[in-house]
């Protein structure tokens, strides 16, 4: 919730300030000279500053609630407590009453700990010494080390002189003191707002990560190995899926009997889901490639089928007409006019399959494989290896996004006039 | 027997809810080869559907058309089409576009190579030649439109509304050019307009159809065509005869889109 704050009022503030620095720094381009902007899809254009401010407001919230080192100290948010935490009890047994002090050495998960040094005290109840990890919460039987046990009716009735119960909880300066239904005191020191690195790892620990594995591999498979796995099967895949598609497409663009016969089946196709033909691949195919390559030919197949189709029927009859009345024949038509103008439709198509493949062979990963980005993530998340899921993930979007933007270059190389007749 | 022959067409379109439309009803003419027609009429008169029927892409419900002797089954290169718009390929530049038409017949690069540039000169696009479609101009691209049609050669040339889409001056510009081809390669053409005067500017021959059902209203032989050649045509606009017939046809399809109009009211 405060992230979601913070974050706004990032946006907000840079907002402002941007406008106001760009301002001043008016340039005068065609676009600048519009008096109507709103409603105007054409005038907006991506602000590059914005881009570039949300991408560091991001390293930024993560670095600052991860306690980076790539973060400025004094942008971290409050880390969680460590250091030696005190607290007093109130002891009653045999109907007398006595205080004692605990002390907890707070130390951060990983490093070893001792007891601190504490003096018994006076009193039937003894003070007494503790460790507990950052994050984590330790059980304090505070009752062995007092001269009057369990046996003698011992119970703890306050905590810092607030009053407790079994199953309340009093707030101490270093954190939490809670009681369990037996009784027992229960020692929570305060979290702060960082995130626990099991959960969200800072993103130098990600980065070394990274560096790590592409040196070292993971899982008996280099990091080049595990990508260019879950590549190969999207390209194969996509391949043959565009190699039948397109010409189905096709066929079912130009022939009322293919369109007739093959409509039920790609109109039933297209809205399952390809995450859902999962489990039949692998009953089928088992959770070798040649069961990925199936799936993702299959998610490929109909996206193909689809674009190809529309990019014939949307053909303008006066294109046809006109190299008719040219003199061409149906072949030459075919050849110079329907494949051309449904280019950029296929291509559309072939971004999307892409996309979708790329999407299906990691979740199909998660689900069974020996190597390729989806296994490592799925693999290191059941080791809580927070940092390997999130160097996963990054990876995996980095590469889906290069694939779109190689897609679209090649687009723009291919078909220019697309989009502009 | 030479020219092209329209004999007796009629045109029904069935439409799905049972009704139909009677697009065409017992039109005939004959045009002598070399000869320019220049078509008019109210919206929805039929002036589409029966250059359609000329090029071959519709058959007529009754009647035949026969050029140079033979019977129009279909489309064919004898017969060029100029449409209003959107009939260039976009995927070609300029100069494949112009030798489209020489390229589908196998023809190679020396064959058609200097006619087609020949063309793109004649028509004011010889700096073109490597251009993509969309970095033309409207009236550009109609330029070009009409040198491809010109590279095939074709018989009878049919243009619905080729510069209905351009600016006045423009228009001007491509009127006189398709004057000046027509004198130069004596193509047999046909021209739909929906401007008067462009259709008296234009037309040795003109044609004034009437609607529903679509047939021919009235026919003019016109002076204008002949004696614009290679003049100014602001010129002949200026001349007293050209006002008269101009006012003459203007009321008259006045008349009719107002006869139109009458009948949808009482229909209503
Ligand atoms: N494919 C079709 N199906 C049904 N009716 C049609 C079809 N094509 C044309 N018509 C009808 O035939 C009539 C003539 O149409 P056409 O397009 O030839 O008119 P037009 O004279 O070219 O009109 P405009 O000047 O507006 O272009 C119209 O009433 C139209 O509704
Ligand atoms: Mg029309």
């Amino acid at each position: 919730m405060i992230i979601l704050l913070i974050y706004v009022a990032i946006f907000v503030v840079t907002f402002f300030v941007v406008k106001f620095v760009a301002q001043q720094a008016a340039k005068t381009d065609y676009t600048s000279l519009k008096t109507v902007t709103f409603g105007d899809e054409s005038t907006v254009t991506p602000n590059r500053i914005a881009s570039v401010v949300s991408v560091l407001t991001i390293f930024l919230l993560w670095g600052s609630f991860t306690g980076s080192k790539w973060v400025p100290g004094f942008l971290h948010a409050p880390g969680p407590f460590t250091g030696v935490a005190e607290f007093t009890y109130t002891a009653e047994a045999d109907g007398q009453t006595d205080d004692a002090l605990v002390r907890v050495l707070v130390h951060p998960v990983g490093e070893e700990a001792t007891d601190p040094e504490v003096e018994p005290g006076d009193g039937f109840a003894k003070n007494d010494a503790a460790t507990v990890g950052a994050w984590r919460s330790g059980l304090i039987r505070v009752d062995q080390n007092d001269e009057l046990g369990r046996d003698a009716g011992h119970t703890v009735v306050a905590v810092n002189g607030q009053p407790i119960a079994p199953g309340q909880s009093v707030e101490t300066d270093f954190g939490r003191v809670g009681m369990s239904p037996k009784g027992t005191l229960n020692f929570e020191p305060a979290k702060g707002w960082q995130m626990e690195p099991i959960w969200l790892p800072p993103p130098e620990a990600v980065m070394a990560r990274l560096i790590d594995i592409s040196k070292d591999g993971y899982r008996d498979s280099t990091l080049w190995e595990h990508l260019g796995y879950s590549l190969f099967r999207v390209i194969v895949g996509f391949f043959f899926g565009a190699l039948i598609g397109i010409p189905l497409g096709y066929a079912m663009g130009l022939s009322d009997w293919f369109r007739g016969w093959f409509d039920p089946i790609v109109e039933f196709m297209r809205p399952v889901p390809p995450l859902a033909l999962i489990p039949l691949v692998i009953i089928w195919a088992g959770i070798g490639e040649t069961g990925k390559i199936i799936l993702l030919f299959l998610a490929a197949l109909w996206i193909m089928a689809i674009a190809a189709r529309a990019g014939v029927s949307g053909v303008n009859i006066t294109k046809v007409h006109a190299a008719y009345s040219l003199g061409a024949s149906k072949f030459q038509i075919m050849r110079h006019v329907i494949v051309p103008n449904s280019l950029p439709e296929i291509f559309t198509g072939a971004r999307v399959a892409m996309g979708v493949c790329w999407g299906t062979v990691v979740a199909a990963e998660l689900v069974a494989a020996e190597k390729g980005a989806g296994m490592m993530i799925m693999v290191a998340s059941k080791f809580q290896l927070t940092d390997i899921v999130l160097m996963g993930i990054i990876l995996i979007g980095v590469i889906g996004f290069g694939i779109d933007i190689l897609m679209r270059k090649v687009e723009s190389i291919l078909v220019p006039w697309k989009g502009r007749s | 027997m030479n020219g092209l022959s329209l004999d007796k067409i009629s045109m029904r379109f069935d439409l799905p809810n049972g009704t139909s439309v009677q697009a065409l009803k017992d039109v005939s003419l004959h045009l002598e080869e070399g000869e320019l027609m220049s078509v008019l009429g109210p919206s929805g008169c039929g002036k589409t559907t029966l250059l359609n029927i000329v090029a071959g892409f519709l058959a007529p419900t009754e009647g035949k058309v026969v050029l140079n002797g033979h019977p129009v089954t279909g489309p064919d290169a004898e017969r060029g089409m100029v449409f209003q718009q959107g009939a260039l390929f976009e995927w070609m530049n300029v100069r494949e576009n112009v030798s489209f038409g020489p390229r589908m017949k196998g023809q190679r690069e020396k064959d058609y190579g200097a006619h087609v540039d020949h063309l793109l000169d004649v028509v004011g696009l010889h700096d073109f030649k490597e251009k993509a479609i969309y970095e033309l101009s409207g009236g550009m691209q109609q330029r070009v439109a009409l040198a491809r049609c010109l590279a095939n050669d074709p018989d009878v040339i049919l243009m619905d509304e080729p510069l209905g889409a351009l600016d006045a001056l423009t228009r001007e510009k491509m009127q006189s050019l398709v004057l000046k081809l027509w004198k130069e390669t004596g193509k047999t053409i046909i021209l739909i307009t929906h401007s008067v005067e462009e259709a008296l500017l234009l037309g040795e021959r003109l044609l004034v159809m009437a609607p529903r059902p679509g047939r021919i209203h009235k026919e003019y032989r016109l002076p204008f065509a002949d004696d614009g050649v290679g003049r100014d045509l602001r010129e002949v606009k200026k001349r007293t005869d050209f006002g008269e017939r101009r006012e003459e046809i203007l009321s008259m399809i006045w008349d009719m889109e107002e006869e139109i109009m009458g009948r949808a009211e009482e229909t209503k």
